[in-house]
């Protein structure tokens, strides 16, 4: 199993050259919100262990919401980020990445503070790499190969059930399975067709794994007599906080929204970039690292494949602290409209989004941390597209292909790979094409 | 817990007397109708024309009423009213970008052929500002018309564009029955919605379809709310600010679009993929819309009454049922168009049997099968249809031989009322009707509506697949466009009160 990682590089951009980046990163694409995937910075098509990938400019305009705090605003540079999801080791695609590309690279990296004509891309790179605090993967092992390979097993198929459609008539399931078995098997071995096996699971991630799997549990258990003495208070304080803390609704401006839209909805699926400050105080704080802790732990160990709780929509997302601990970023890549994704959250993961969001400054009032929240649908569907940053380059490496496409892909090669099927298990088989 | 009292003003029922009425009819016995698509030439005139518009409101009446007269505005309408921009700005942000609008197009599918751009009003070349809506029966319709306009009429507007409508006896173009379901509003408010609906139900939060109310999240959807003055004076109270005044109180949105029906080409591919067998043809029409001609659905209805359905045998036949009893898609096609307009479903994939039944399937360790929980929950995306047809009727079997060199254009004037356009029409419109990847299909759009354009790795948008139980589902390919989007805008329907507000910008 070839585990899925990410990559993100975040560096303050010299102020005197935003508009040059800014150019740089329009002419990577052939239209607004669409990727020119050979273009000649960064071709990302030629990188095939790629899944998403993106670059933008953190621009906050909510850095002043703090106030209602009472806290000074703090200023922060401006931020390019340059973030992907990819198939095996971090390391061994940034060192791909500035060795295949160094000029392009480079020439983007230039509009960076402390970026030279003598500086080393890989070091520096490397010295501006941004973890995130929790990622999510909508069905780990599953590699841009796979993907492809599937894809093709699926359009095959489809291809040749309509060319011999009067031959599948009147055929049980169980037949129809064992002919496109038989099917397949012949276009596979004349090459027409590949279906890899999975890689080996390298055994450093294994380890490393496991013991997160273990570890983080035994640590939790090690600190619990003291985390129950802390609770109550914990609590208390958190409660207090819920109740007082300033949520005032503030309007989404209409020409923000509408320069958001212009890039969104040209691909099926679409990219997603928040940043917002944190409510003041170390308790907000040690809430976010500890909810999206948690939340990492659960979506590594626990969550079933492709459900983000309810969410089948979402490929990759991640959570990443910017500038310090008081800001912070999520990405996300997800399926159908803006206006959809957030009902998904509202209507099917309400409690997940608003035990993490309400931490940040402005977000409509939670009750016990996953009540109310974003059930306050418009103040926080306004809160959350106040926060939604313009992506200047998205890529996607399947274009057209939804997670549950991908789920469905996935679905009709498990069933291809069991010589028999039971009459109900050959019937949802059968559904799937 | 008992939700939050209506405490803040007393709530004594809707008031109707407020209410444009077709909120609550759709007029059906005033055969003849008209839409009147304006712009504003002088102000004034328009707010004198205005102030003395005999708008009709939804008090029933004894006898019914034999005209009727209804005024809906665009955001620019409002602005060419004088309507302050602070005012304007509390609308929705939908409402205020506008159909046409490039992103707002883009999702709706009015792209390529449909774009507004070639538009025949609504588009950028030919904005519109308000709707004068006129029903009557056909005899007494040009003299209704005549008197309403007047002569203010003329020095108020000028006439983008004229609707005309057709009486078809309820039969849409394409030759079946049309309106059949409708969503029930809660008018006296005794629906209080919890967190978690395990139900499908036909009765709806007045809210999700009158401003002012609560929605279905319990909750007061944005709108104007204005500081009292002298102007304001006359508008009620917001239910949920009591110490100001509510433009939006008994108004909402109305949608409309121009859907042009390509009758003969949908019959004739028909025909042809059933190789001339009448009855197959019949039988795929019917698989592509959801239901026969006659209008009867191809599930069987349930003996569990669905609240908001009625009594009367003839609704419970057409509408006493879900998709839960299709879980295959076999009966009624999971793309079939009432399928995707509405899927009658819950907020769960199936009711939970307890506490930790629910707890597992938040955490999604629910139903695991493929198409399990794919579909947002449906309450939230309810629409009042009150659209009407225009052209002359082309029976499908006549829809079979070569248009005539004249043929007239025919289709439907849609028109639909919501309190949230973004979250009603739009969604509907963009993640179930245009959606090529609705509930787990790929490669087909709206059977009727779809507009077959390709979208990146997807090229082919124009197939319609049948599911079989327990055999290789059927698909038919090539299905051409069937509808063409010609003209289409967003409007404020408003209360009489608001509309008296509109009616005196600027003359205070």
């Amino acid at each position: 199993m070839t585990p899925q990682t990410h990559f993100m590089i975040l560096a303050p951009i010299v102020p005197a050259r935003e508009a040059e980046l800014r150019q740089l990163l329009t002419a990577m694409n052939d239209a607004p919100g669409r990727v020119n995937p050979d273009n000649a910075l960064i071709p990302f098509a030629r990188f095939d262990t790629l899944h998403y990938a993106r670059l933008l400019i953190l621009d906050d305009k909510t850095i002043e919401d703090v106030r209602i705090h009472g806290v000074p605003v703090r200023t922060y540079p401006l931020y390019l980020a340059f973030l992907g999801d990819i198939d095996g080791a971090e390391d061994t695609f940034l060192d791909e990445l500035a060795r295949r590309v160094p000029d392009g690279l480079c020439a983007i990296f230039a509009c960076c503070e402390g970026f030279t004509s003598e500086t080393d891309l890989l070091p520096w790179m490397n010295r501006h790499r941004s973890p995130a605090i929790a990622n999510y993967v909508n069905t780990r092992g599953r590699t841009v190969r796979q993907v492809h390979e599937e894809a093709a097993l699926k359009d095959a198929i489809e291809a040749y059930l309509t060319s011999h459609a009067l031959a599948f008539e009147g055929l049980l399931p169980a037949e129809i399975h064992t002919r496109l078995r038989r099917f397949v098997d012949a276009e596979t071995s004349t090459g027409r067709l590949t279906l890899s096996g999975e890689d080996a699971t390298p055994v450093g991630w294994w380890i490393a794994n496991t013991l997160h799997l273990i570890g983080a549990p035994f640590l939790v258990l090690l600190a619990s007599p003291l985390l129950v003495v802390v609770a109550p208070f914990y609590l208390l304080r958190l409660r207090q906080m819920e109740k007082s803390d300033p949520a005032p609704p503030v309007p989404v401006d209409p020409a923000y929204s509408e320069a958001l839209a212009f890039a969104e909805d040209r691909d099926f699926t679409n990219q997603y970039s928040a940043l917002g400050s944190l409510k003041p105080g170390l308790v907000r704080l040690l809430t976010t690292i500890v909810v999206l802790g948690t939340v990492d732990y659960a979506v590594r160990h626990l969550v079933r494949p492709g459900r983000l709780g309810r969410v089948r929509t979402i490929h990759f997302a991640r959570w990443v602290f910017v500038g310090g601990t008081r800001r912070l970023a999520f990405f996300s890549n997800y399926d159908g409209s803006a206006e959809s994704y957030m009902d998904d959250f509202i209507n099917k993961a309400g409690f997940g989004l608003n035990v993490f969001s309400s931490n940040g400054v402005g977000y409509p009032r939670t009750n016990w941390l996953v009540l109310d929240g974003c059930a306050d649908e418009l103040r926080f569907k306004a809160y959350q597209r106040r926060h939604t940053l313009p992506t200047q380059v998205w890529y996607k490496a399947y274009p057209g292909l939804t997670a549950v496409d991908l789920e469905r892909n996935t679905r009709i090669r498990r069933g291809l790979e069991s010589a028999t099927l039971s009459d109900q298990e050959a019937r949802a088989w059968l559904a799937l094409l | 817990m008992a939700r939050p009292a209506m405490n803040e003003v007393d709530y004594a029922g809707p008031d109707y007397s407020d209410v444009q009425g077709l909120l609550r009819f759709g007029y059906g016995r005033l055969i003849k109708a008209s839409y009147a698509l304006l712009r504003v030439k002088n102000a004034a005139a328009a707010r004198a024309w205005l102030r003395t518009a005999p708008v009709s409101n939804a008090m029933m009446m004894d006898p019914p009423p034999s005209t009727a007269l209804q005024v809906a505005f665009t955001a620019p309408g409002l602005r060419a009213l004088g309507l302050p921009e602070p005012v304007i700005a509390g609308f929705s942000l939908a409402f205020r970008a506008g159909m046409a609008q490039e992103s707002h197009a883009r999702q709706l599918g009015d792209v390529e052929s449909n774009a507004p751009e070639y538009w025949q009003w609504g588009g950028p070349a030919s904005e519109v500002h308000l709707v004068v809506m006129f029903f009557a029966h056909p005899d007494t319709f040009d003299a209704f018309v005549q008197g309403i306009t007047g002569d203010t009429w003329g020095a108020a507007f000028s006439e983008v564009h004229w609707l005309k409508t057709e009486n078809l006896d309820g039969i849409e173009p394409f030759g079946f029955a049309d309106g059949i379901s409708q969503p029930q509003l809660d008018w006296e408010q005794q629906r209080h919605p919890s967190h978690s609906e395990f139900d499908y139900s036909n009765v709806v939060a007045l809210g999700e379809f009158l401003l002012g109310y609560r929605n279905e999240y319990g909750l007061f959807t944005d709108r104007p709310l204005l500081d009292p003055d002298a102007a304001s004076a006359d508008l009620l109270p917001a239910l949920d600010a009591p110490e100001k005044k509510d433009l939006g109180r008994n108004g909402t949105y109305l949608v409309m679009r121009q859907l042009e029906q390509d009758v003969r080409t949908f019959w004739q591919f028909v025909h042809q993929q059933a190789d001339g067998n009448a009855a197959d043809a019949q039988k795929l029409a019917a698989a592509m819309v959801g239901r026969t001609r006659a209008g009867d659905p191809l599930v069987p209805v349930q003996q569990q009454l669905i609240p908001g359905t009625g009594t009367a045998p003839e609704r419970i036949r057409q509408n006493q049922f879900t998709f839960d009893q299709d879980p295959a898609g076999a009966r009624c096609p999971f793309g079939a168009h009432v399928r995707r307009a509405n899927p009658r479903n819950a907020d769960f994939p199936e009711r939970p049997a307890n506490l930790l039944k629910k707890l597992l399937t938040m955490l999604g360790f629910g139903p695991q099968g493929f198409r399990d929980d794919l579909m947002s929950s449906v309450r939230f995306h309810r629409i009042l249809r009150r659209g009407r047809e225009y052209g002359c009727e082309l029976k499908p079997e006549d829809a079979l031989a070569p248009a005539p060199p004249d043929d007239p254009k025919r289709g439907l004037h849609f028109i639909c009322l919501n309190a949230n356009i973004s979250r009603q029409f739009e969604f509907v419109q963009n993640a179930w009707m245009a959606s090529t990847k609705f509930s787990g299909l790929t490669g087909e759009n709206d059977p009727l509506l779809g507009n077959r354009q390709a979208i990146p790795g997807c090229p082919v948008t124009s197939d319609f697949t049948v599911q079989r139980d327990g055999a290789l589902r059927h698909r038919v390919t090539g299905l051409p466009q069937f509808v063409t989007v010609r003209g289409g805008a967003y409007f404020f329907l408003p209360s009489l009160r608001a509309l008296r507000y509109i009616a005196g910008a600027d003359d205070v």
